[in-house]
């Protein structure tokens, strides 16, 4: 009985502690979706991309050597936040720019798979591109915190205790630290109010003076940066290499969905259910299956709740 | 049906491979030249669904890797032949079509096509946990034939030219049917396509069950092709992507699109493989990637269709539409003496329409409140009243796009409340909408076409309903232009002649008079009314009383989604409650003055 409750609690922090980088990664793909109506199949790879960054920055760029191997990690995760703005921005400046904003509102229907077939391209040439660059050895960024753990407990008695992996702890109270930061960017500044506008009626945007091709390639930037803190992250923990894009895309779809298409908060609390739903799905299913059952729940949302549980309905018919 | 002329080029084209195929001795190309035959049909699957339907499918690979699998496993097994497990993979397939799209296609636009990348990623998953990572087809020495393993690789490409054939006639046969003509019309307009009497789920269930089994049946010979089998090789990403470069390269929506495609991108790709592969791993798919990315950017309707737009353009300059007529400037003088001709009919007809206590509210809105009225056999009834006042939206309950809340429609007799548009359409309900919804890239004759196979039992007949139709509104000298090239009156007049064609006993007519100038308006005022006199009852509405007072038997006046006034013309201009709706209280001292 012991045993149960100690493996439900352990499935449960393992959950909550995923969630966390989960909901954040959510948030990059939510707020481009949001703001723009584009979907991005190019967010895992550019989470990717994030980790490769985090890693070279970490070992390569003497971050390793200025903040030592406890708090270097984190510092390069963080800086890898601007870089991959960077790339954000100019993707969206040289390439989706020109499939989406007022060209494409004549297409109706087509000028949507216009956007997603361009984003299928750029996560090919990213993947496979990566693959030449980076290899395809499994690479991963060590912290001596990821073999420590805190432990909680003893609670029932003397038999329960849970067991939290430090390096997975911070990544989760970074992770819901850098959420609160972005919402109130979102909610208060001068740009999270642009964004918004931009997003909710793009015409009425322009006319009060907002440049709406700039919130898109801002919006664009800062998605990509906040999805690659989270890859940052999740590479503290977990062995990484240049096709893991494809497993996070659908992670990210489902908590997107999940939180209803167009809403950051929603966004954020759908990629904390994903992560619930993935480790909690371990208890009765085979490990392998893990995904299979993320794919199953996001099926099941798509179908039964496509407003998702947090956002209102976006798409008409 | 496709004539023995138009295979003219496909069928010389086969040849030339075949001959190309037999020259080849490297056993190597001769692999690339059965893998640009095993990528066209893949491609030709897909296309056969989202080029038609226009709904993206991102996740074929789920059928092409059940096919695949079907053939290893049952070889494995069951030790079954490939010339049995290759239909087996097709009849799978188009399970699994069947399957995924009863669910799926409640799903449009982004919804679809994320649902539909995560059935081959879950199945990924499924496949790797039943411990298939890697299957080899086991080898069949004694029987190389009876097991299609060739020793001559030359055998292979022959194999899969044959199936290549066979479904680019299929694909040609769809595309001038029934078939794909409602295909077409759920690509450029699901709902008019449903009002048009179109059961679109349907057409979109029989289109994924045909592109599955297609997908199955070239998964299976890929599984026999290759001799090993593993998930990430036929459920990856990468296939379905596989289907759609070929088939956006080479153009969407035409039998030659994934042909061209396959052919151009396929080589280039296995050569860059052969060449750089070992040094260069993953060079494949940036080319790939890199094609999708060209193709959008540069030609986003695929090579197929720029060169044709540049030959057509060549060839004649295209014609010049006319500018769109100005719109009428709405509502200034709606109460012009009634000039309408007398008409013996009024209320004498059996009632063909009785509409009780209909009522629908979007959240806090009620649009339409308690509304009820009768229209009888052979009558125009004009519904007006101001924007937003709730025509369209009635419109909307009474041919099956939205369910009331409460209320009854009786057609004929019975209620039919909760029936969808395509029934309705079949019992003889048929509507135009006041957003016109043509289908631009097809011809006049052809867009009344869909409307005429409501009726036709053959391709014929719905041809000469169509022909019937287009002559009833006056359009036949234009039959054969593009609706793309037409001005705003001649749509409606098409409109019109699309839901004629299906022979309707009751025409609802959304706003038919709006953008049009005055003369174009009496032209078309001119042309209901014929249909009227032909027996047709109409239900017409507009916001502008002008043109109405001269055409309607009666009129019924809507404000905010009630019934103000039910009278005759000029019982209703003289109404106090409807000039005020109008134009406001102190408008109603003047019009009595």
């Amino acid at each position: 009985m012991a045993q149960v409750v100690e493996n439900m609690l352990q499935a449960l922090a393992a959950g909550l502690l995923a969630g966390a980088i989960y909901g954040l990664m959510c948030v990059g793909l939510g707020l481009i979706f949001g703001v723009m109506r584009v979907i991005n199949f190019a967010q895992g790879d550019v989470m990717m991309l994030g980790m490769y960054a985090a890693y070279y920055l970490f070992l390569s760029f003497g971050v390793q050597a200025v903040f030592g191997s406890v708090f270097g990690p984190y510092v390069a995760i963080l800086l890898s936040g601007p870089l991959l703005f960077a790339f954000g921005y100019l993707i969206h400046r040289f390439l989706i720019s020109r499939v989406t904003g007022a060209r494409t509102t004549r297409l109706e229907g087509e000028g949507h798979f216009a956007q997603l077939i361009l984003t299928l391209g750029v996560a090919l040439v990213l993947q496979n591109g990566g693959l030449i660059v980076f290899g395809s050895v499994l690479a991963s960024i060590r912290t001596p915190l990821s073999s420590s753990a805190w432990e909680i407990g003893p609670l029932w008695g003397e038999d329960v205790a849970v067991f939290v992996n430090k390096a997975r702890g911070i990544a989760a109270l970074i992770s819901v630290a850098a959420m609160i930061v972005l919402s109130a960017v979102i909610t208060r500044s001068r740009l999270g109010k642009a964004l918004r506008a931009s997003a909710d009626n793009p015409e009425a945007a322009t006319y009060m003076g907002i440049d709406i091709d700039r919130s898109h390639r801002i919006a664009f930037g800062l998605g990509s940066a906040i999805t690659a803190v989270a890859g940052g992250l999740l590479a503290t923990n977990y062995p990484f290499h240049p096709y893991i894009g494809i497993d996070y895309v659908i992670v990210m779809y489902a908590g997107v969905v999940l939180g209803g298409l167009g809403s950051i908060t929603g966004a954020f609390w759908g990629g904390m259910t994903i992560g619930l739903v993935q480790q909690l799905s371990t208890l009765i299913l085979p490990t392998q299956l893990q995904n299979a059952a993320i794919f199953a729940v996001f099926l099941l949302i798509v179908f039964f709740r496509p407003q998702g549980f947090f956002g209102r309905m976006v798409e008409r018919t | 049906m496709p004539t023995l002329r138009s295979l003219g080029p496909i069928l010389v084209a086969a040849a030339l491979y075949a001959g190309l195929a037999a020259l080849v001795t490297n056993s190597y190309y001769q692999l690339t030249l059965t893998l640009v035959l095993v990528w066209a049909i893949f491609g030709l699957s897909w296309n056969l669904l989202s080029g038609y339907t226009g709904l993206v499918s991102f996740g074929h690979a789920a059928f092409f890797g059940l096919g695949a699998y079907t053939t290893a496993l049952g070889q494995i097994y069951l030790g079954l032949s490939p010339w049995l497990l290759i239909p087996a993979g097709a009849v799978v397939g188009g399970l699994a079509g069947l399957i995924v799209g009863i669910p799926t296609f409640r799903l449009r636009g982004h919804y679809f096509a994320l649902a539909m990348l995560a059935y081959p990623l879950a199945m990924l998953y499924v496949f790797e946990w039943l411990g298939f990572q890697e299957v080899t087809l086991p080898i069949k020495r004694d029987a190389p034939f009876a097991y299609m393993q060739f020793s001559d690789p030359r055998l292979y490409t022959l194999v899969a030219l044959v199936m290549l054939l066979a479904v680019v006639l299929i694909t040609r046969a769809i595309e001038g049917s029934r078939f794909g003509m409602a295909l077409l019309a759920i690509k450029q307009n699901e709902a008019a396509a449903e009002a048009a009497g179109i059961n679109t789920l349907a057409w979109k269930l029989r289109a994924i069950a045909l592109s599955g089994a297609i997908a199955g049946a070239v998964g299976a010979f890929y599984a026999v092709v290759l001799l090993v089998v593993t998930p990430p090789s036929v459920f990856g990403m990468l296939v379905s992507a596989q289907a759609l470069t070929v088939s956006m390269f080479g153009g969407v929506g035409t039998v030659w699109g994934p042909l061209i495609g396959a052919a151009v991108l396929i080589p280039v790709s296995e050569i860059l493989h052969a060449e750089l592969g070992a040094r260069i791993p993953g060079i494949q798919g940036v080319i790939f990637g890199l094609a999708i990315m060209a193709v959008i950017l540069l030609a986003p309707e695929g090579v197929y269709w720029r060169v044709r737009d540049r030959l057509r353009q060549r060839r004649a300059a295209a014609p010049v539409p006319e500018a769109p007529p100005a719109a009428v400037e709405a509502g200034v003088v709606p109460f012009a003496a009634p000039a309408r001709p007398s008409r013996a009919r009024r209320r004498t007809g059996e009632v063909l329409l009785s509409v009780r206590g209909l009522s629908k509210s979007f959240g806090g809105l009620k649009a339409v409140q308690n509304v009820s009225f009768d229209v009888h056999e052979g009558m125009i009834l004009g519904i007006i009243g101001p924007n937003g006042a709730g025509k369209t939206t009635l419109f909307n309950l009474l041919n099956g796009f939205l369910r009331p809340d409460a209320g009854q429609v009786i057609v004929a007799g019975r209620d039919r409340v909760g029936a969808m548009p395509h029934e309705l359409a079949r019992a003889g309900i048929g509507r135009t909408f006041q957003v016109m919804r043509p289908f631009l890239r097809m011809s006049v004759r052809d867009n009344v076409r869909v409307g005429a196979y409501l009726r036709a039992g053959s391709e014929d007949e719905a041809r000469r309903l169509a022909d019937a139709a287009v002559e009833q509104v006056g359009l036949s000298a234009v039959a054969d232009r593009i609706a793309g090239q037409l001005t705003t009156k001649e749509l409606r007049l098409m409109e019109l002649a699309r839901a004629l064609a299906g022979q309707p006993r009751l025409l609802l007519l959304d706003e038919t008079l709006a953008g049009l100038g005055h003369g174009e308006a009496d032209e078309v005022v001119a042309v209901i009314r014929r249909l009227a006199e032909g027996g047709i009852t109409i239900v017409i509405i507009e916001h502008t009383m002008q043109a109405m007072v001269r055409l309607v038997d009666h009129f019924l006046v809507l404000d905010h989604g009630a019934v103000l006034v039910d009278g005759e013309p000029e019982q209703v201009t003289r109404d106090p409650q409807v000039i005020e709706a109008y134009l406001g209280k102190k408008w109603v001292a003047h019009a009595h003055a």
